[in-house]
Formats: structure tokens, C-alpha cells, sequence
């Protein structure tokens, strides 16, 4: 198939994409429409994820900090000056937040901002580290993150959190910033930076022996994701409308490591669909937890049923199919022409041989 | 600071800090011969409380057997994690296991949550553990002798298998070189699990020995515990027993004394905590008493 077909076809998707964001913006219900904007989140959470783990080849553990940077730094940036008198009870918030305002996707790219800065100042000192190291240092920070955060009431109404947040977040910006991370991600992988993440995560020795600069782009890829990591906190923070330190907890990050690994490390077509995959069978194994019948048989409401089974999906992907959902194949049209040649092949077969 | 004060707050970090060394041996030993943070250390420990409290309570067993009973149990529970999860993924990269472990922890976790229920429950604790000495103007808890004694012992214990006995012979020249060992007729597998049953036990121990201090158990409890005695682990020197235990008892005594000397910044106790391992990693990531191990190619 040639480049430029390809190019069209990718238009036209996205135009598919934009009339069923439209359809289901105006027919579904506020619940369905917010399984699927955490589902898009997740997308953008995931795949940035990804980025360290399946194509660097580093541990981090660190996600959930870089979200709450972000989810805080939105909802300061959105809040209506009055309504920010109102809730922080605590103790009054301090000056400069106070009078701070900017529309909604300067409030986004400030808090991808912010998680960035705050990952090129963690990652520039912690990425020197290998592994397991790499991965509680940054486990480390994402605590300390959460801590200072329901310690400075003054800037975060502590525990009590920020409620009220506006209701900015539709489906338009979370599959929009999902494709934005997708596209901006996928080209960083298929360029030369890419190539050499990827040579780090087979083997950094041989990686810096024939030249790869092993901190820089270590930092770069992690700056890069955290990046990703903080817009997706602000559409969480103007999706859920309100946020406190006790959602960015470590379980966050591991919520995130599922769809990584079940989407397959280095694999962003798998990560994708895990993502709603995800999202999907958390609300629709709801009911699993609050008891229902079979017939006479009586099942009690079990809590915590559903993360077990999460956990043990999790481990079952990682012992016997760590290519994950996608066995490692990504998407393309060149590959989608291939699969749908192979299904119907007469039909293309017969019209070449006809010429 | 009144001098009672400070000693009241040393028995305080002792008794935290021989909890910890407790649970940072467990770590020390699967690094020393994996190099794997076993994440599920922390839930192990959590288990452990859970299955005395289920035994005293329903199967209406005496303190001591089932104080044996849920070690045993609990040996046994590390040693299945590291058969399912750990041992087929043993020629996989690093990564793979690391996720592993942490799937095996929630895993724990969340299973708990289903069987024990996520309401808290509070130990009955015999008598003993409940009184109170008074030294002076010190007031000392049971349970701070109890840990004290009770790790003594089982360190010693330790100590003695790793050095004097062949299991822990095959143990040092594991964690020396794994492949060298296997072919001067080391069982590796087996002697892993031991390892695990070992490591395991003693978390064992050190979660009953927190049910009697702080006797409240809810399943998340392992997690704060398990992260900081992995940092005692690694303050001490990842992979060396003695360091393990000097790091416990140090991370056990500053984490009270900040808690102390600087009331006003409470709130950041944990944060103090994972600062120090911060520090350490970029400082001196082979710990206090750790060897500089040079990266092989």
C-alpha cells in the first residue's frame, strides 16, 4: 500500500472517530460517556507509560505522583475565584493561586508542564539508577508527592481535596489527547531517539558503547511520559470534579500497569485497546461484587473480587504471554490490507488475474 | 527535651526498629540471591497477623499453636508465591519478574480484602502484651520487650543457618554466582525456597509481633511496614544480613525521632522515610554495610 493511501485512510478514521465521539457525546448517557472518557485517560496514561517500560526498558513506578501534579495544577487553573474562597476551609489559599485563571487547555498544557519539570528534577539524579532501584526511588516520589500534597492545605485544601472542579472534560479532549499522545509518541519511536530508547531497554552496555547517551535519553523519555502522565491527571481532575491525595495512591499506578502489561510491553495498538478493555470490565464486573443470584443459588456481595481477578490476569499475562493482548503486533493499514487479503482472497486474486 | 523523653522515644525506635529489621531480613536474603524486591514481602507480613487472629478466634486454638500455626502458614505462603510466580519467569527479564512481584502483592492484597473483609479487626491480645513497665518516668510496653527478645533470638537463629549450615553455604555461593553453583550440585530450587520460607517466617513473626504492638489489622497494613523495612534493607546494604538489621533498627529510631524532635512536620513522616532512601541510592547505594559489586558485562 502506498504512503500516501495511507495518509487517507488515516484521515478518513479520524473522521470516523470524530462522528462516533459526536454520536456518543449526544445519545449516551452521562454514565457510559464516563466509562469512556477513563477509558480514553487511561489510553493517554498507558501509552505514556509504555514509553518508559516497553520501549526504555525502565521500571517506574512513579505515574500517579506525576498525575496528581497534574490533576492540581488544572483545578487550580480552572477554578472560579469565588468558588476557591468557598472550599478551602482549612486554611485560605495563598495569593498567587487565588487570582490564577486560564481557559481550560492552558490549564492542561501547564499541568503536563509542571509533571515534567518535576520528572526531568526526579529523573535527572534517579535514572542513574538500574531496575528494581529505579522502580521504588520513583515509588518513592510519587509517596512524597502524595504526602506534600495532603500537607499544604494552603495550596490544597489538604485532605479534604479540591471538590467542585468544573465539568470540562468530554469525550473530545480525552480521545483527542489520547491521539495527540499516540501520534506525538509513535513518531518519537520511529525516530532516531526512538531507535536508541529502544537500544537502552536490549542492553545498556551495548547501547553506550556504541554511543547512546544513556542519562539524556533516559530523562528524555521519562520527562516525555510524565508529560502525558500530568494532562491525563487534569482531564481525570475535570472528569471526576473532584480530587484529594487518597486517589493518587500507588494503586493508581498499578491500575496503569495493567493496561500496560495486558496491552503488551512496547505495544501501543494493545495498550489502546486494554485501556477500554480495562475500564469496560471494571464497570461491568460491578455486579460480581454486590452479590446476585444464579437460579436458587445465592452469591454474596464479595468486595475486592475484582481487583483479585485483575491481579491475577496480570500475573497469568506476565508468566505466559508477555507479548500481551496484541502478541506484539502493532497496527497498520499495511498489516489491516494483509489480514483482510488473507480472509477474502479470491475476490483480489481473481480481479488481478482478470487483468 | 527532658532526658526521659529521649529515652522514652529511643524504646520507642527500638521497638519499631527491630519490627523492621524483622521484615528486612526477608528482603535482603530474596535480593541477595534473586536480585528481586520481592513486592509481596509487605503482604506476607500482613498474613501472618491475619492467620493468628483466625486461629485463636474461630478455631479457638491456644496462643502458642496457633502463633506457630500462622508461621508456618505464612512460610508457606511465600514459598507458593515464589513456585507460581517467581521460579517460571527465572531466565525472563528483569522487568517481567518486577511486575510479577508487584501482581503477586496485589494480588495478596486484594485477596485479603475478599476473604478477611477490608473492615478492620482488632487482636485480642493475651494479658501480657498488654501491660505496661514503669521506669521512672518511662513508660515501656510489653510488646517492646517481646520484639526485642523475640528478634534477638530469631536473628541469632539466622545467623547460624546462614553461616554454619550447609543450606546456608548453598544460600552464600547462590547468591555468589547462580549458574556455578547449580553445576557444583547446589539444588538452586530448592534452596530458593528455603530461602523463601525463611524470609517469609520471619516477616511472619515480625507482622505477629506488630498485630500485639499495634493491634489493629485491616489488609492494606503491609504496605507502609513492607516499603520501609525495604528501606532499612537498603540503608543497610541490600543483600547483607547484619546491615539489614542495623538499617531496621536505624530507620526504626530516626523515623521516632523525627516524629519527635519536629513534631510540627508529622505529616511528612513517610515522606522523611522515602527521602532517606532517596538519599542513600544517590549517596551510597551499596548501604552502610554493603560490598561495591562492580556491574558485570
Amino acid at each position: 500500500m502506498k504512503k500516501q493511501n495511507e495518509k487517507i485512510f488515516t484521515i478518513l478514521a479520524l473522521i470516523v472517530l470524530g462522528i462516533l465521539v459526536y454520536l456518543a457525546e449526544s445519545n449516551l448517557d452521562p454514565y457510559k460517556l464516563r466509562i469512556l472518557n477513563l477509558g480514553a485517560i487511561y489510553v493517554t496514561l498507558g501509552v505514556s507509560l509504555n514509553l518508559i517500560y516497553g520501549f526504555t526498558g525502565q521500571f517506574s513506578l512513579g505515574h500517579a505522583g506525576f498525575m496528581a501534579i497534574g490533576a492540581y495544577v488544572t483545578s487550580l487553573l480552572v477554578l472560579p475565584a469565588y468558588y476557591k474562597e468557598m472550599i478551602f476551609i482549612l486554611e485560605p489559599l495563598v495569593w498567587p493561586f487565588t487570582v490564577m485563571h486560564t481557559p481550560f487547555i492552558i490549564a492542561l498544557l501547564l499541568s503536563g508542564l509542571f509533571a515534567a519539570i518535576a520528572a526531568l528534577l526526579i529523573g535527572l539524579p534517579v535514572l542513574r539508577l538500574k531496575g528494581d532501584y529505579l522502580g521504588i526511588a520513583t515509588l518513592g516520589f510519587a509517596e512524597i508527592i502524595r504526602i506534600i500534597a495532603n500537607n499544604i492545605p494552603q495550596i490544597t485544601n489538604g485532605a479534604l481535596g479540591i471538590k467542585g472542579i468544573p465539568e470540562f472534560t468530554n469525550l473530545w479532549w480525552t480521545a483527542g489527547v489520547a491521539i495527540v499522545t499516540i501520534y506525538i509518541i509513535k513518531g518519537l519511536i520511529h525516530s532516531s531517539y526512538g531507535r536508541a530508547l529502544m537500544a537502552i531497554r536490549e542492553n545498556e552496555i551495548a547501547a553506550e558503547v556504541i554511543g547512546v547517551n544513556l542519562t539524556y535519553h533516559k530523562v528524555m523519555s521519562f520527562t516525555i511520559s510524565a508529560f502525558f502522565a500530568g494532562v491525563a491527571g487534569g482531564l481525570f481532575a475535570c472528569l471526576l470534579t473532584t480530587i484529594d491525595p487518597k486517589a493518587f495512591m500507588f494503586v493508581m499506578t498499578f491500575n496503569i500497569l495493567i493496561v500496560v502489561v495486558l496491552g503488551g510491553l512496547g505495544s501501543i495498538t494493545g495498550t489502546v485497546l486494554a485501556a477500554f478493555l480495562f475500564n469496560f470490565s471494571l464497570e461491568y464486573l460491578r455486579p460480581i461484587e454486590a452479590g446476585f443470584n444464579i437460579g436458587p443459588i445465592i452469591i454474596p456481595a464479595i468486595p475486592g473480587l475484582r481487583m483479585v481477578s485483575f491481579s491475577a490476569l496480570l500475573l497469568i499475562v506476565i508468566l505466559y504471554k508477555q507479548n500481551g493482548l496484541m502478541g506484539g503486533i502493532e497496527f497498520s493499514w499495511k498489516g489491516l490490507a494483509r489480514f483482510i487479503r488473507k480472509i477474502f482472497p479470491n475476490k483480489k486474486s481473481s480481479e488481478g488475474s482478470s487483468i | 527535651m527532658s532526658l526521659h523523653l529521649v529515652l522514652q522515644n529511643l524504646a520507642n525506635g527500638l521497638s519499631l526498629g527491630s519490627l523492621y529489621a524483622l521484615i528486612a531480613i526477608g528482603y535482603t536474603m530474596v535480593y541477595g540471591i534473586l536480585r528481586l524486591i520481592n513486592f509481596a514481602h509487605g503482604e506476607i507480613f500482613m498474613l501472618a497477623p491475619y492467620f493468628l487472629f483466625y486461629g485463636v478466634l474461630i478455631f479457638h486454638l491456644p496462643w502458642w499453636t496457633s502463633i506457630i500455626a500462622a508461621i508456618a502458614l505464612t512460610a508457606v505462603t511465600g514459598m507458593l508465591s515464589e513456585r507460581i510466580a517467581y521460579r517460571p519467569l527465572r531466565d525472563a527479564p528483569r522487568i517481567s519478574v518486577l511486575i510479577s512481584a508487584i501482581g503477586v502483592s496485589f494480588f495478596l492484597q486484594n485477596l485479603a480484602i475478599v476473604i478477611f473483609t477490608g473492615i478492620p479487626k482488632s487482636v485480642h491480645r493475651p494479658a501480657f502484651f498488654k501491660r505496661l513497665f514503669q521506669f521512672g518516668e518511662i513508660r515501656i510496653q510489653s510488646t517492646l520487650f517481646a520484639s526485642v527478645i523475640v528478634s534477638t533470638i530469631f536473628l541469632t537463629l539466622l545467623i547460624y543457618i546462614v553461616y554454619k549450615t550447609k543450606t546456608g553455604l548453598a544460600m552464600r555461593s547462590i547468591s555468589t554466582d547462580i549458574e556455578t553453583s547449580r553445576l557444583m550440585a547446589v539444588d538452586v530450587d530448592k534452596t530458593i525456597s528455603i530461602t523463601f520460607a525463611i524470609g517469609s517466617a520471619l516477616a511472619a513473626v515480625g507482622g505477629i509481633l506488630w498485630g500485639l504492638r499495634f493491634p489493629q489489622l485491616f489488609p492494606l497494613m503491609g504496605m507502609m511496614p513492607g516499603l520501609k523495612a525495604f528501606i532499612a534493607a537498603v540503608v543497610g546494604g541490600i543483600g547483607n544480613i547484619p546491615g539489614a538489621m542495623l538499617g531496621g533498627l536505624l530507620l526504626g529510631m530516626s523515623e521516632i525521632l523525627f516524629v519527635a524532635f519536629l513534631p510540627a512536620l508529622s505529616g511528612y513522616r513517610d515522606a522523611f522515610i522515602f527521602a532517606i532512601l532517596i538519599l542513600i541510592l544517590l549517596l551510597k547505594p551499596d548501604g552502610i554495610l554493603g560490598k561495591n559489586v562492580q556491574e558485570k558485562v
